[in-house]
C-alpha cells in the first residue's frame, strides 16, 4: 500500500538536490569508487587464488617471509608482517579519532590524530619498501624467483611475481592515500574545514584509509597465512 | 552535522581496535602454536578466511561507520562484496581440479 506521500518522497531523493542514502555526494561518490576498487583487487586475488592452487606446487610462505629488519638469522616467520599489520591497524584508530574530532569541531585534535595517521602511513611503507629490498637482495623480481617450492623444484615464477604486483598496487594505494592525508592535514591547519563548517573531507579522506587497512588484512591473510 | 554518531565514542573506537589485535593475535596462534597433526592445513586456512572476514565487517561497520549508514547503502556495498568473497572461494576451490587437468 503506497501512500502519496511516500510516493513524493522518494522522487524527491532522487530528482537532485536532495541526499539519497542520506549520504553527500563525495561520500557516496567515494564508497563506490572503494567499491570498485574492491573489484580491482580482487580480480588480482583471484587471479592469485587461481594459479596458486593449479599450480603443481608452490614456495611455502613461512619459508620466504622469515626475516626482521636488524635481527640476524633467518628464522621468524610472521613476525615482520605482524608488526606491519598492528602498525596500519594502529594509523586507522588515530583516522577513526580524527574523523570523531572533526564532528566536534576540535581543530587541534584532528591535527593531532591526522599527523599520527600519517606517521603510520610512513612506517607501513618504510617497511614494505625493506621488505622488498631484502627480498630483491635474494634475488626475487618480477619474472625471477630463488625460493624452493614445497616439493624442492624451482620456484614458481608466478609467486614473485604476483607478490610484488598485488604488494605493489596495495603500496601505491597507501602512498596516494599519504599523500591526500598529507594534503587534508595542511587543509586542517590552514582553517579551510572551520571556514567550511564541517568536517566531512577528512571523513572521505578516511573512508579511503580504512579501505587501505582492509585490503592489507586480505593481502596479509592470503599471501602469509594460507 | 552531530547525527547518530553521537553513540560512536572514543572509547568505542578503542574496543573496536583491541577487538581486531585480538583476531589478529588468534590467526597468529593458529599459524604458530598450533600444530599440523592437531589441525589440518585445509581448516587452518578455513579459520583465517573466515576470521579475516571478521576482521573486514569490524573495520567497514565501525570505522568506515556503515553500520550507522542507511540501510540501502549498506546493502549497495556489503552484496558485492559478497559475491566477490564467494568467488575467491569458488576460484581456490576450482583450481585445484586444473591442475590434474593440465
Amino acid at each position: 500500500m503506497f501512500s502519496t506521500t511516500a510516493m513524493t518522497d522518494k522522487k524527491n531523493v532522487w530528482d537532485g538536490g536532495a541526499e539519497p542514502y542520506g549520504a553527500s555526494y563525495g561520500k557516496l561518490m567515494m564508497w563506490f569508487f572503494l567499491l570498485s576498487d574492491a573489484f580491482s583487487f580482487s580480480a588480482l586475488l583471484l587471479a592469485y587464488a587461481a594459479l596458486r592452487f593449479s599450480a603443481p606446487s608452490w614456495p611455502v610462505p613461512d619459508d620466504v617471509f622469515a626475516a626482521i629488519p636488524f635481527v640476524h638469522g633467518n628464522h621468524f616467520p610472521l613476525v615482520f608482517v605482524g608488526i606491519m599489520t598492528f602498525i596500519l591497524i594502529a594509523s586507522s584508530v588515530t583516522m577513526v579519532l580524527a574523523v570523531e574530532a572533526g564532528h566536534r569541531g576540535a581543530k587541534s585534535e584532528v591535527v593531532k590524530w591526522m599527523f599520527w595517521t600519517i606517521i603510520g602511513g610512513i612506517a607501513f611503507l618504510s617497511c614494505q619498501a625493506w621488505e622488498w629490498t631484502h627480498l630483491h637482495h635474494d634475488g626475487a623480481w618480477w619474472g625471477s624467483n630463488p625460493f624452493l617450492n614445497a616439493d624442492g623444484t624451482p620456484g614458481m615464477v608466478n609467486f614473485t611475481n604476483l607478490f610484488f604486483t598485488i604488494t605493489g598496487f596495495h603500496g601505491f594505494h597507501v602512498f596516494s592515500g599519504l599523500i591526500l592525508n598529507i594534503i587534508v592535514l595542511f587543509m586542517t591547519m590552514a582553517g579551510v574545514f572551520d571556514r567550511r563548517g564541517t568536517y566531512e573531507t577528512i571523513e572521505k579522506v578516511g573512508l579511503y584509509w580504512h579501505f587501505v587497512d582492509l585490503v592489507w588484512v586480505f593481502v596479509f591473510t592470503f599471501f602469509y597465512l594460507i | 552535522m552531530s547525527h547518530e554518531t553521537a553513540s560512536f565514542q572514543k572509547k568505542d573506537i578503542m574496543r573496536v581496535f583491541w577487538v581486531l589485535t585480538a583476531i589478529t593475535a588468534v590467526e597468529f596462534i593458529i599459524a604458530l602454536a598450533i600444530p599440523t597433526s592437531f589441525m589440518s592445513k585445509d581448516i587452518k586456512n578455513f579459520l583465517y578466511i573466515a576470521l579475516t572476514i571478521l576482521k573486514a565487517f569490524y573495520i567497514v561497520a565501525y570505522f568506515m561507520h556503515l553500520k550507522f549508514e542507511k540501510i540501502n547503502l549498506i546493502y549497495s556495498i556489503l552484496l558485492p562484496l559478497v559475491f566477490i568473497i564467494g568467488v575467491i572461494a569458488a576460484l581456490m576451490n576450482e583450481s585445484n581440479y586444473w591442475s590434474i587437468v593440465r
